[in-house]
């Protein structure tokens, strides 16, 4: 098992990219398909109130549509960015229930019923920024602002949770925030300033 | 992602029963949302198991000399159990090293052992050849692939794909049972007996039957206060294991009365190494000891050009976390 053929490049994977979307169901899929399973479903539409920083909102989404799209397209609340789409970046950070989660790998059908907050959700009115916002701006926490919302929404959740005492467990519990700009050093002396006037939950 | 059904039951009997062959449980979603979105997973049905509510599955209970943790349990709220955290620390500690706090957040213990390799082959439709994925094809990653992530122990010729959790392997450490509700009741298996080696059928992940859902973990409810879980990874922080090591020792002064070990980041299954610990039973626990165990637990270790470092790493982190755990108060 130690010498393999080299042909690691991309071209191999254009090339196979096309033909491929029937051949990569597992075949135990397949074959249940063909004798006990009905045709693939259609969309599915369903009905949903999600409560999102405070107000009520009905909806009727496929039960595709993760909360990220639809906050950014059905509910035009911009603020929560799509970095990766897959869990890894933290641009999509909002909280529901308090708690931070991932709004790009939630499904919206999955969170009917339970407080939503996000970026847009923190500001009491348009002066009075909440303080971790206002701490971002302080300390210069940000280059081209991607990544921010989600810093934000992090940021507030890590404080809370308990997890901003000393440098180092704020770089740890902010890691799953990445920040292409590199602002680390100033994301990190922004979540220290809050820290006292966010509190513990 | 493909069109699916989408089925939010309240009680375990319902989502057991609307289970199919197609079907696929959603717990905290980070696996199955992330693998439908790569069309990798195609479910006709989507079975949300967030809301049971017929009963509590998210609990950590000590009753009749079995520590028991409930299948819905949150990740992070099981590596800040303060319980957990003195009694048996490498549960807690291979959670919180584990993803990143929004994943630990969202993610349940019953779907964290079955989080799914992260070959990219196996990841990316784009690549036809995956016998994990698509039975028969063949391994990108045996044909020439990029392998440095791959796994070093329970390799086939069939695929190396890494099990790259984390809690796995400290609940396969202390010999931990899986409980079912199934489509003919309930029942436990071993964990150690939930995982399949790739063998000549990759795609057989589990020993799962349709419709299978986990309901609870248990464990002997012996403190094991002596025990850590050491993650080495490329960078500090929210990234997979190269090398790991979920270790738990008894000790009587400095000879070992018992010892458990799990291995991640090497293996393509959560990972038990037995003879290393039969080979420190009753041994004074030094680095003579430890480095012994280490080659033991490697010695059947198959690497490609780009992963063998895995094994010198891994020993060394398993003779680096027995050393460091019998520093511990016990
Ligand atoms: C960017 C990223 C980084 C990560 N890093 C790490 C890491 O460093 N270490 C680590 O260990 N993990 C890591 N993970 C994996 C993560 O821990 C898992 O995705 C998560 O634990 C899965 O839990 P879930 O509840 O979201 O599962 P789901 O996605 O809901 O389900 C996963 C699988 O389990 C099945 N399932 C779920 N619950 C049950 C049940 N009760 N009974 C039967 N079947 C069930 C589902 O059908 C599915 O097949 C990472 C994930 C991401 C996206
Ligand atoms: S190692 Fe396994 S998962 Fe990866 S390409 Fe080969 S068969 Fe697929
Ligand atoms: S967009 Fe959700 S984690 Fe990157
Ligand atoms: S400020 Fe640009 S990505 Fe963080």
């Amino acid at each position: 098992m130690t010498d393999h053929k080299p042909h690691r490049g991309p071209t191999r994977r254009t090339v196979l990219k096309g033909g491929v979307a029937a051949g990569a169901a597992p075949l135990a899929f397949q074959a249940a398909q063909a004798q006990d399973a009905p045709a693939a479903p259609n969309v599915q539409k369903r009905d949903v109130t999600l409560t999102v920083n405070g107000q009520d909102r009905a909806l009727n989404i496929d039960t595709r549509a993760s909360l990220l799209d639809t906050l950014r397209n059905d509910l035009e609340l911009t603020g929560s960015k799509k970095g990766c789409d897959h869990g890894q970046c933290g641009a999509c950070t909002v909280h529901v229930n308090g708690e931070r989660v991932l709004s790009c790998l939630t499904l919206a059908a999955t969170v009917e019923g339970k407080a939503i907050t996000t970026i847009e959700g923190l500001a009491d009115g348009d002066d009075a920024l909440h303080p971790m916002q206002q701490a971002f701006v302080d300390n210069d926490a940000f280059q081209c602002g991607y990544c921010t919302p989600g810093q934000i929404m992090s940021a507030i959740a890590c404080v809370r949770e308990g997890h901003a005492d000393t440098d180092a467990e704020i770089r740890e519990y902010m890691s799953g925030n990445l920040c292409r700009c590199a602002a680390y050093p100033n994301i990190v002396a922004a979540v220290k300033q809050a820290a006292p006037k966010v509190g513990r939950a | 992602m493909r069109p699916f059904d989408y089925q939010r039951p309240a009680r375990a009997a319902e989502a057991v029963q609307a289970a199919s062959a197609n079907s696929m449980y959603h717990a905290g979603g980070t696996t199955v949302v992330d693998l439908m979105k790569l069309d990798v997973w195609r479910p006709d049905r989507l079975i949300d198991i967030s809301g049971l509510s017929d009963t509590s599955y998210d609990f950590v209970q000590r009753k009749d000399g079995r520590l028991r943790i409930g299948a819905l349990t949150r990740m992070s709220s099981l590596a800040d159990n303060a319980m957990i955290r003195s009694d048996y620390p490498l549960l807690s500690d291979s959670l919180w090293l584990a993803a990143s706090p929004q994943l630990r957040n969202m993610a349940r213990l019953g779907g964290n052992v079955l989080q799914r390799t992260r070959c990219p082959y196996y990841r990316d439709t784009g690549y036809d050849q995956c016998n994990r994925r698509n039975p028969g094809s063949g391994c990108a990653a045996l044909d020439g692939g990029v392998t440095r992530n791959h796994a070093v122990l329970g390799v086939s010729d069939q695929c190396i794909a890494t099990y790259q959790g984390d809690w796995a392997q400290a609940l396969i450490a202390l010999d931990a049972n899986v409980e079912l509700l199934g489509k003919d009741g309930p029942r436990a298996i071993r964990f150690a007996d939930l995982h399949r080696l790739p063998g000549d059928n990759p795609a057989q992940e589990n020993n799962l039957r349709t419709g299978d859902l986990i309901t609870a973990f248990s464990i002997p409810d012996k403190t094991w206060k002596r025990s850590k879980y050491l993650k080495i990874r490329d960078r500090e922080s929210y990234a997979y294991a190269l090398a790991s090591a979920a270790v738990a020792l008894d000790m009587e002064g400095d000879t070992v009365r018992d010892v458990r070990i799990g291995l991640g980041g090497v293996a393509t299954v959560p990972w038990r190494a037995s003879e290393a610990e039969a080979a420190l039973k009753g041994q004074t626990l030094d680095e003579a000891s430890a480095t012994r165990a280490a080659q033991i637990a490697f010695s059947r270790a198959q690497g490609t050009q780009e992963n063998a470092f895995k094994i010198k790493l891994g020993r060394e982190t398993l003779v680096r976390a027995l050393l460091e755990t019998a520093q511990m108060e016990g």
